[in-house]
Order: structure tokens, then C-alpha cells, then sequence
């Protein structure tokens, strides 16, 4: 019988994070890195692949050591782990993907203060045991990933006319230079958390119409 | 002089870290709500890079030669740990000021600003006065943008907005504005 709850459990700490609890759209954590290097869509996809990365081992590691960590100290021994994982990403970039690791510069070690796995860590997995601490990690995880592919294509798009450098629109295309400028980062995350809302909202009114 | 002049006013307006470099956006967008609060976390920020100025340039030149694969590491802990502990000495040393910077000053420690500006001073081989002016320009661009979009978040308070765009969404594109208006900055040297 414990069996299937388990797994529903396990299923529904994953599927969160993809859209009902999204880490960009709807908490809006970690803002950092997505407006600052979401500028082409290889850009976003390493990063969020780097985040991913290091969500996935810091979470795994924090939930097998939490009842050994002492209370008081728990945040910065966090922030160790984190950081060494990052380390890790870091020099692993340097040495696979030089083109990408210059670009993203300092934004790689900046995944240390990403507020969203400083908060995952506090709030789940230094409570909860591995196999759950692993699902709610890759579900936030690739829901960022997703997020920040939807920006850098956007703006790759609208900033470029390009979509993993292949051109979409032929020769008659004038670039909109500003999307891949700072202020387009704004722009395009403001527009894209105002369709969010919007898409909210008209869900919340359908429910409420099918009530009544 | 004339170098460390144009550090500052790089730091400050062209290459702003909020604007430019989307740094510390986490407060930018949470506590920008009252221009004092605004005010005040931006004075903490000035207050810390200032010592993480210190901090990363003893670290570069005493310790980092020996050991460059703990450089992330040892930013974050001596950074974080030395904050604690200017903090307590404030405490005791100057209530006033404590009671100014308050909760903001251990709650800046993990902002990556703070992160970014001993990365980036590191990465451009700032010395430590370099690093000083470096330091006091980005944490005044920092408090210049929380100002600004403190001020303007009130002044929204009491317009007649749609219930849609309220909260970040509004957020996020004055800020996208702002930030236009200060790619303006660009051409302020090449002119001159």
C-alpha cells in the first residue's frame, strides 16, 4: 500500500517545480543570471544546464548529511557545498566549452548566490531524504532550465533574428537590437510574467464561472 | 587620478551593476517599495563592498597564488564571515549606524553583487586603491538605481493601473526603461 503513495509523492515534488511552483514565473528567484545572460538561447541553455548541475549534487549532498550538519551552521555549510560544486562547473567548462565559459564570464561563479538553490536547500532538502530531495531538485532544476531557454530564444529571436545562430527570417529582417541589449532583458521578462498573470487570471475566472 | 576617476564613473553610471549587469536584481525588485528602505540598503551595499574590496584584494595577493581552485570559496566564506563581524564591532562601537543599515547589512552579504564585484576587480587586476574607488562607484550605482525605482514605484502607488500588470511585471519594466536611460551614459567619455 505505502508503495504508490511514495511514488505519487516523489512524481508531485518533481512536476512542481516545472509550472505550478516555476522558479522564475512564479517565485521569482535567481534573477540574476536570467536576465544577465539570456541574450542567445546556447547562452541560457548552458547556464541552466550549470544550475541544474550544481541544484542536482548540492541537494543530494545537503539531504544526506542533514542530520549531521548542526543547526547553527547549516547555511554556511550549504554555501560550502554549494560553492564547491560550482568550482567544479566552473573548471569543467573552462575545459570542454571555452567559447561558452568566456561568455558567461563571472556569471558561472555567481551560480554560488543564486538565491534559488540557496532555497531549495533550506527549505527542502536539508529536510526531507534523498530520493525526494533528488526529484524536487531536478524538477526546479529543469524548471529553470526551461525558463531561461524561453527568454534567451525570445530575445535571440527578436534581438537577432536567430535562433541557435541558424537565421530565421531571410535578408529583409532588421534586427531589434535592444532585446539582446540589458533593457531588453526587462522588457521581455516583464512582458512574458504579464502573459503569466494574464493566463492566471483567466483560469481563476473559469473556475469560478464552472462554480457557480 | 584621471584613471581612477573614470573607474568610478564607469562603475557608477555606464556599467551600472543593477542596470547594466543585472546584480543584487533580488533586492532591487523586493525592497525598492519605499525610497527610505531603498535609501538605506543602498548605503548597507556601499558599506560592504567596501570591505569586500579589502577582503578580495588581501586575498589575491596573500593567499590565492598558492591555492587559485579555492578562490570562489574562500570570497564567500571571508566575505560572509568578516560582514558578521563588522557588524557586531557597528553594534558596539555605533548604535546610530547599526540602527540605519539594520537587518540590510547580513542580509547584503549573499547578494551576488557583493559576489560580483570581488570576481570582477579580481578579473580587471585591481589593486587595492583601484579596488576602493571600484568599490564606492558600483555600491553608489547600486543606491542610485534602488533610489530611482523606489521613487517611482511610489509615485505608481496611486496611479489608476490594471490589476494585471501590478507587482514585478511593473516592476520589471521600469526597470527596463531605467536601464535604456542609462545606456545614454555610453557616450558620455568617447565625446569627451
Amino acid at each position: 500500500m505505502n508503495k504508490p503513495i511514495e511514488t505519487s509523492r516523489t512524481a508531485e515534488e518533481f512536476l512542481k517545480g516545472l509550472w505550478r511552483e516555476n522558479p522564475v514565473f512564479v517565485a521569482v528567484l535567481g534573477m540574476c543570471p536570467v536576465l544577465a545572460v539570456t541574450n542567445t538561447a546556447i547562452n541560457s541553455l548552458a547556464m541552466g544546464l550549470a544550475t541544474l548541475f550544481v541544484l542536482i549534487f548540492s541537494s543530494l549532498l545537503v539531504s544526506t548529511f542533514r542530520n549531521v550538519i548542526p543547526k547553527q551552521v547549516r547555511i554556511t555549510a550549504f554555501i560550502i557545498i554549494i560553492a564547491t560544486f560550482v568550482t567544479v562547473v566552473d573548471f569543467a567548462l573552462a575545459a570542454l566549452a571555452p567559447d561558452i565559459h568566456k561568455e558567461l564570464g563571472a556569471f558561472i561563479a555567481l551560480i554560488v548566490v543564486n538565491c534559488l538553490i540557496l532555497g531549495r536547500q533550506e527549505a527542502f532538502a536539508s529536510k526531507n531524504p534523498i530520493g525526494l530531495a533528488l526529484a524536487d531538485a531536478t524538477g526546479m532544476g529543469l524548471g529553470f532550465v526551461f525558463a531561461l531557454f524561453c527568454l534567451g530564444a525570445l530575445r535571440e529571436i527578436l534581438g537577432s533574428g536567430t535562433l541557435f545562430n541558424f537565421p530565421l527570417f531571410g535578408e529583409g529582417f532588421e534586427p531589434w537590437v535592444i532585446m539582446i541589449l540589458p533593457p531588453g532583458g526587462f522588457f521581455t521578462l516583464g512582458f512574458l510574467l504579464l502573459f503569466i498573470n494574464w493566463l492566471q487570471n483567466r483560469r481563476q475566472k473559469q473556475q469560478t464561472a464552472s462554480m457557480n | 587620478m584621471g584613471e581612477l576617476l573614470w573607474i568610478f564613473v564607469s562603475a557608477l553610471l555606464i556599467n551600472n551593476f543593477t542596470l547594466a549587469y543585472f546584480l543584487g536584481i533580488c533586492p532591487f525588485l523586493g525592497v525598492s517599495g519605499r525610497l527610505e528602505t531603498a535609501l538605506r540598503l543602498g548605503l548597507a551595499n556601499i558599506f560592504v563592498m567596501l570591505i569586500t574590496a579589502v577582503c578580495a584584494w588581501g586575498l589575491n595577493t596573500f593567499i590565492l597564488p598558492y591555492a587559485p581552485y579555492l578562490r570562489l570559496i574562500s570570497f564567500i566564506i571571508v566575505i560572509a564571515s568578516t560582514v558578521q563581524f563588522v557588524e557586531m564591532a557597528v553594534k558596539k562601537l555605533s548604535p546610530e549606524l547599526f540602527k540605519a543599515l539594520g537587518i540590510f547589512l547580513p542580509l547584503i552579504t549573499t547578494n551576488c553583487a557583493i559576489l560580483g564585484l570581488a570576481l570582477f576587480s579580481t578579473n580587471k587586476g585591481y589593486g587595492l586603491l583601484e579596488g576602493l574607488v571600484y568599490a564606492l562607484g558600483a555600491g553608489g550605482g547600486v543606491t542610485l538605481a534602488l533610489v530611482l525605482l523606489a521613487s517611482i514605484r511610489e509615485e505608481t502607488e496611486l496611479m489608476d493601473i490594471p490589476k494585471l500588470i501590478k507587482g514585478v511585471a511593473l516592476n520589471l519594466i521600469i526597470a527596463g526603461i531605467l536601464s535604456m536611460a542609462f545606456m545614454g551614459f555610453a557616450g558620455l567619455f568617447s565625446a569627451g
